[in-house]
C-alpha cells in the first residue's frame, strides 16, 4: 500500500531514465546511506569493523568489478584474484616510491594500473569463449601471483616476502597500516563503495552498458548493429580489472594490513567472488553488494552459531562441518534462486507494489 | 644476447648433450601425462553428458582415494575395498542425480559450474571428516622399483600406472562404441531434448555417467595416492587438469587422453630445460600460458572442429 | 507519390559474388543492383541462398569472388561491424534479439553505434551524457510509436512472444535510421494478421523513412505484392530478376518452385 508507483507521473524522459524512478527507492537509499555512515558507526566495534564489515565492503568492490565482465558483458573471468593483487602490489609499489601522494590517488592510480593489465588479459577473449575464457583467465591467476612472488622488486626484497602496509593519512587521519582506526578505514572502504557503486551503475544503464549486454546475449547479433566487440570486450576488462584493482589495493591496505601472494589465492578470492556475483545476481550492481555480505557473513555466522546454541567441537571437526555446510548451502540457493538476491528482492518489490491485493 | 642464450639457445644445448636423459625427462613427463588425462578424462565425460563443466573432480579423486585408504586402514582386503569405494561412487552419483542435477535441469552452465564448486566443499568436508584428514600411505601392492631399459631409468610403478590408464580408456572406448548404454551416452551428448523423444532415460544415464566418472576417479585416486600419498592436495590435481580440457576441448575422450600427455611432457621438458631461467616454480603457471597461446591459434582446441557462424 | 520520384540511383551494387564454405559453393557469380528508396525482393526456395547473399551484403560473410558496391563505396572485404556504420541494418530469420535486455534497451542499442560520450562521462551521468542519452532516447521513442510497441517497453524481450519480438527488432534496425534496410524473412512463422501487419509497416517505413528495403521471403504472394523488382535464386545462382509480373511468369521461377529435377 505504501510502496506505489500509482500518482508519481514522469512528465519527461530524464525522470523516467533516473536512476531510482520510483519516489520510495529514492527515500530506501538514502535510509541506507544515513544508516552506512552514521548509524553503524555508532554501535559497531572492533570486532564488527574487522571481520564483518570492512572485508564485505571491499569484496563488495570487487564483486561490482567482476560483474561488469561476467554479468553484463558475459566474459567468465577465474582472474579476479590476479587482478587484486596487481592493484594491491602497484599500491604498495606506489606509496613506498612516492611517501608524499596522497593514498587516494595511489588507489585510484593503481586501478589504472590494473585496468593495463586487464586489457592485456582480456585480448584473448576475442577468439576464445565461455569456459574456454574462463580457464584461460586461470592463466592470468598463476602467472600473476608467481611473479609476484619471484621477482623481488615487488615486495621491495623484503626478507618476508610480504607486502605491508605503510601508515598513510587522508585529511590528516591516519587511514592505513597496523595504528589506523578502524573507524577510519571504515569509513574510507566505504566511501569508495558507495561512488563506484553509483559510477558503475551509471555505466551499466547507459549505452556502455547496453553494449556489454548486447556482447554478452547475443554477440554475432551485437557486431552486426555495429558494435566492435573487441572494444566493447577489451573497455569490460579495463574497467573490471579497475574496479578489483581498487578493491586488491583497499583489501590490504585498509583491512589485511600486510600479505603475501596467497591471499590472492583462487580459493581464497576468485571463487568466492564468483559465488557473490552469481548468489547475489548476474548483472546487477545491488546484487553484487547482497552477494558480498552473504558470502563474508556466512562463514561468519556458521563459526559462531554452534558455540551459541551450545554445541562445542575440535577446530578441525568444525572446519569441515563449515565447508558441509557451506557448500550445501550454495547448492541449496542455486537451485532454489539461480537468478539470485537481486531477483528476491524485485520480487519483493512486484508483491509490494500490488500489496494488499494479491493480483 | 645474454637473455636470448639462456631462452633459447641454452636448452637446447642441453637436450642435445644428453639424449638420454631428455628421453628420460620426456618419459617422466608421459607418466605425469597419463595422470592428467585420467583426471581430464572424468571432466570430459561428464561434459559430454551432462553438460556440467565439474570442478568437483578433484575433489572425487580424493574423496575416492580417501574412501579405499579408510576401508583398508580398517583390514578390509585391496580387491573388496575397490569395489566397496565403487559401491560408495555410484551411491554418490545417484545422491548427485537425485537431488542436484535433476532439480538444476536447464540452468545455465555456469550455476550447474557454480554448483559442482559447492560439490567440492561438500566432498572435501564430508571425505576428511569421515577418514581424518593426515596424509595417508596407499599400498597396493606394486613396487615402486627403478629399473633401466636401453639405459634409460624407469619406475615399475609409473609402468604399472601408464599400463591401467591404457587399459582403462580402451575399456571406455569400447563401453562407448559398442554398448547400448555407450550410445545412449553418446545421444544424450548431442541432444538432451531428442535423447528424451527417443526413449532413453536421461536421469539413469546421469547416475551411469557420473559413477563412470567416480570410477574413473578411483583408478586416478589409486595412481596418484599410490605414488604420492592419499592428501589434501589430490584436489588440486583438478586444477591441472584444466589446460588439458582447453588444449584437448571439453568434449573429446582423445583429445582429452592426448592433451594431458601433451601437458605432462611440455610441463616437465619446460620445467627442467626453461626452469631454472625462469627462476623456477613454472609448472604453475606454464601449461595455462602454452594452452592459452595454442588456443588463440587454433580456438576449436586439438580436435574440435570448425566453427561455423551463422544467424 | 508517383513510382519515379520515389526511386533513385542504384545504392547497392552486387557484382559477380561467389562465396563457398570449404568444398560447399552457397553462392554462384550473383549480380544484381538495388536503387535508392525501392522495395526488393530477394525469392528462392529453402537452401538458394537467400540469408547468405543477405550475409555477403552486411559484411557477415565474405564472398569468395566478385564486389559488392553501396552508396559508391566498393569493398570485397570488410569487417562486420561497419556495414552498419555505412547505413545498413538488418534484422533475422531466427530473431536475434539481446533476450535479457528490454524492449527499450533493445531499440536503444540499434543507436549506439551514434552515441559518443565515453564511460568517464557515462560513469558520472552527469552534462553532455545525460543530454545524449535523453536525445537518443526521443529517437527510440519515435519508432517505438511508429511500430506501436509502447505497451512493451519496459519488458523483457525474452518473455515477449514471437510476433512482438520479430517487431521489435524490425524496430531496433529502425532506430539505426538506415539508408538500407535489410529483412530476413520478416513474416516468417507469423499467423495471416501478424503478416498484414508487418507488409503494412515495410510499406510504411519505405514511405514515410524513404528507406530502401531488402528483404527475403519464400513465400511468393505476399512479396509480389509490396516489392518493386524481385531477384529469384535458386541452387546459389540467379535464375531470374525482374517486376514481379514478370517473374511470376518466368518458366525458370515455375520449375523451382514447382520442383522440376535438375539436370
Amino acid at each position: 500500500m505504501f510502496y506505489r508507483e500509482a500518482g508519481q507521473f514522469k512528465s519527461t524522459y530524464q525522470s523516467d531514465q533516473a536512476i531510482f524512478p520510483i519516489a520510495q527507492d529514492r527515500w530506501f537509499i538514502a535510509l541506507v546511506l544515513v544508516v552506512a555512515y552514521v548509524g553503524i558507526p555508532l554501535i559497531a566495534n572492533e570486532y564488527w569493523y574487522q571481520a564483518v564489515l570492512i572485508p564485505f565492503y571491499v569484496l563488495a568492490l570487487a564483486a561490482i568489478g567482476l560483474n561488469i565482465l561476467t554479468g553484463y558483458a558475459g566474459q567468465v573471468s577465474l582472474g579476479t584474484g590476479a587482478f587484486m593483487a596487481v592493484g594491491a602490489y602497484a599500491t604498495y609499489k606506489l606509496s613506498t616510491a612516492f611517501p608524499e601522494l596522497n593514498i587516494v590517488i595511489v588507489f585510484i592510480m593503481s586501478g589504472f594500473f590494473t585496468a593495463a593489465v586487464g586489457m592485456i588479459f582480456g585480448v584473448p577473449s576475442l577468439r576464445i569463449k565461455g569456459f574456454y575464457l574462463a580457464v584461460a583467465t586461470l592463466a592470468a591467476q598463476f602467472f600473476v601471483l608467481w611473479v609476484f612472488n619471484k621477482v623481488g622488486w615487488f615486495y621491495n626484497f623484503s626478507p618476508s616476502g610480504t607486502i605491508t602496509a605503510p601508515p598513510r593519512e587522508v585529511f590528516g587521519v591516519l587511514v592505513t597500516g597496523p595504528r589506523a582506526e578502524p573507524i577510519a578505514r571504515y569509513y574510507v572502504v566505504l566511501t569508495f563503495l558507495v561512488v563506484f557503486a553509483l559510477a558503475a551503475k551509471n555505466m551499466a544503464r547507459g549505452h556502455i552498458g547496453r553494449a556489454w549486454m548486447a556482447i554478452r546475449d547475443m554477440d554475432i547479433a551485437a557486431e552486426i548493429i555495429g558494435i566492435r566487440p573487441l572494444h566493447t570486450k577489451i573497455l569490460a576488462f579495463a574497467i573490471s580489472s579497475f574496479y578489483c584493482g581498487v578493491a586488491g589495493a583497499l583489501y590490504i591496505f585498509c583491512w589485511l594490513g600486510s600479505a603475501e601472494t596467497e591471499a590472492f589465492d583462487i580459493l581464497n578470492i576468485s571463487f568466492p567472488v564468483l559465488f557473490m556475483i552469481i548468489i547475489g545476481g548476474l548483472g546487477s550492481v545491488l546484487g553484487s553488494i547482497l552477494g558480498a555480505g552473504f558470502i563474508t557473513l556466512l562463514p561468519i555466522f556458521l563459526t559462531n552459531a554452534p558455540p551459541m546454541i551450545g554445541i562445542h567441537m575440535g577446530t578441525e571437526l568444525q572446519k569441515h562441518i563449515e565447508e558441509i555446510i557451506f557448500g550445501v548451502m550454495i547448492i541449496y540457493f542455486l537451485i532454489v534462486e539461480p537468478a539470485g538476491f537481486n531477483r528476491l528482492w524485485q520480487i519483493a518489490k512486484e508483491k509490494l507494489r500490488m500489496w494488499p491485493f494479491p493480483y | 644476447m645474454e637473455v636470448l642464450n639462456t631462452f633459447l639457445i641454452a636448452p637446447f644445448l642441453d637436450m642435445a648433450d644428453s639424449p638420454i636423459f631428455l628421453l628420460e625427462v620426456v618419459i617422466g613427463g608421459l607418466m605425469a601425462g597419463v595422470m592428467y588425462s585420467l583426471v581430464a578424462l572424468g571432466f570430459v565425460l561428464i561434459y559430454k553428458a551432462s553438460g556440467v563443466f565439474n570442478y568437483a573432480q578433484g575433489a572425487m579423486v580424493l574423496f575416492a582415494a580417501l574412501t579405499l585408504v579408510g576401508l583398508m586402514e580398517r583390514h578390509v582386503p585391496l580387491i573388496l575395498a575397490i569395489i566397496l569405494t565403487m559401491a560408495v561412487m555410484i551411491g554418490v552419483a545417484y545422491l548427485i542425480e537425485r537431488f542436484m542435477l535433476r532439480k538444476l535441469v536447464n540452468q545455465a552452465q555456469i550455476i550447474l559450474f557454480m554448483a559442482t564448486i559447492g560439490l567440492n566443499f561438500v566432498f572435501e568436508g564430508t571425505g576428511q571428516i569421515a577418514w581424518g584428514s593426515n596424509v595417508k600411505k596407499l599400498d597396493i601392492g606394486i613396487p615402486d622399483n627403478s629399473f633401466e631399459i636401453g639405459g634409460i631409468l624407469m619406475s615399475s610403478f609409473d609402468l604399472f600406472a601408464a599400463v591401467t590408464a591404457a587399459i582403462l580408456v580402451a575399456v571406455l572406448a569400447v563401453f562407448f562404441q559398442k554398448t547400448a548404454v555407450g550410445r545412449a551416452l553418446r545421444a544424450v551428448a548431442d541432444d538432451h531434448q531428442a535423447a528424451l523423444s527417443v526413449g532413453i532415460p536421461l536421469k539413469t544415464i546421469w547416475v551411469i555417467v557420473w559413477s563412470v566418472a567416480g570410477f574413473v576417479a578411483l583408478v586416478a585416486g589409486i595412481m596418484w595416492g599410490g605414488k604420492a600419498g592419499v592428501q589434501f592436495s589430490l584436489v588440486l590435481i583438478a586444477l591441472k587438469a584444466l589446460p588439458v580440457l582447453i588444449l584437448g576441448g571439453f568434449e573429446s575422450v582423445p583429445g582429452a587422453i592426448i592433451g594431458g600427455l601433451l601437458i605432462g611432457v611440455f610441463e616437465k621438458v619446460s620445467e627442467v630445460y626453461w626452469g631454472p631461467a625462469f627462476g623456477g616454480a613454472i609448472e604453475g603457471w606454464f601449461a595455462y600460458m602454452a594452452a592459452l597461446v595454442f588456443l588463440m591459434f587454433r580456438p576449436q582446441g586439438l580436435f574440435g572442429e570448425k566453427i561455423i557462424e551463422r544467424v | 507519390m508517383s513510382q519515379e520520384r520515389r526511386i533513385g540511383d542504384v545504392i547497392l551494387n552486387v557484382e559477380n559474388v561467389s562465396l563457398s564454405f570449404g568444398g560447399v559453393k552457397a553462392l554462384t557469380n550473383i549480380s544484381f543492383d538495388v536503387r535508392e528508396g525501392e522495395i526488393r525482393a530477394i525469392i528462392g526456395p529453402n537452401g538458394a541462398g537467400k540469408s547468405s547473399m543477405l550475409n555477403c551484403i552486411n559484411g557477415f560473410y565474405k564472398p569468395t569472388e566478385g564486389r559488392i558496391t553501396f552508396k559508391g563505396e566498393s569493398h570485397a572485404q570488410m569487417e562486420t561491424h561497419q556495414a552498419a556504420s555505412q547505413g545498413i541494418a538488418r534484422t533475422f530469420q531466427n530473431i536475434a534479439l539481446f533476450r535479457g535486455m528490454t524492449t527499450l534497451d533493445n531499440v536503444m542499442t540499434g543507436r549506439n553505434l551514434k552515441m559518443k560520450r565515453n564511460f568517464l562521462w557515462q560513469a558520472l551521468y552527469y552534462g553532455p551524457a545525460v543530454k545524449e542519452e535523453l536525445e537518443h532516447r526521443e529517437a527510440a521513442e519515435r519508432v517505438i510509436d511508429f511500430l506501436e510497441i509502447e505497451s512493451i517497453r519496459k519488458t523483457v524481450v525474452g518473455r515477449l512472444p514471437y510476433g512482438l519480438q520479430k517487431r521489435v527488432e524490425l524496430a531496433r534496425a529502425l532506430a539505426a535510421e538506415p539508408d538500407m534496410l535489410l529483412l530476413d524473412e520478416p513474416m516468417a512463422g507469423m499467423n495471416h494478421e501478424e503478416k498484414e501487419d508487418m507488409c503494412r509497416y515495410i510499406l510504411d517505413v519505405n514511405e514515410e523513412f524513404g528507406t530502401t528495403i531488402v528483404l527475403i521471403e519464400h513465400d511468393m504472394s505476399v512479396v509480389m505484392d509490396i516489392s518493386d523488382r524481385v531477384v529469384v535464386l535458386d541452387y546459389g545462382e540467379k535464375i531470374a530478376d525482374g517486376e514481379p509480373d514478370d517473374v511470376r511468369a518466368n518458366q525458370r521461377v515455375i520449375d523451382a518452385y514447382l520442383g522440376v529435377q535438375h539436370d
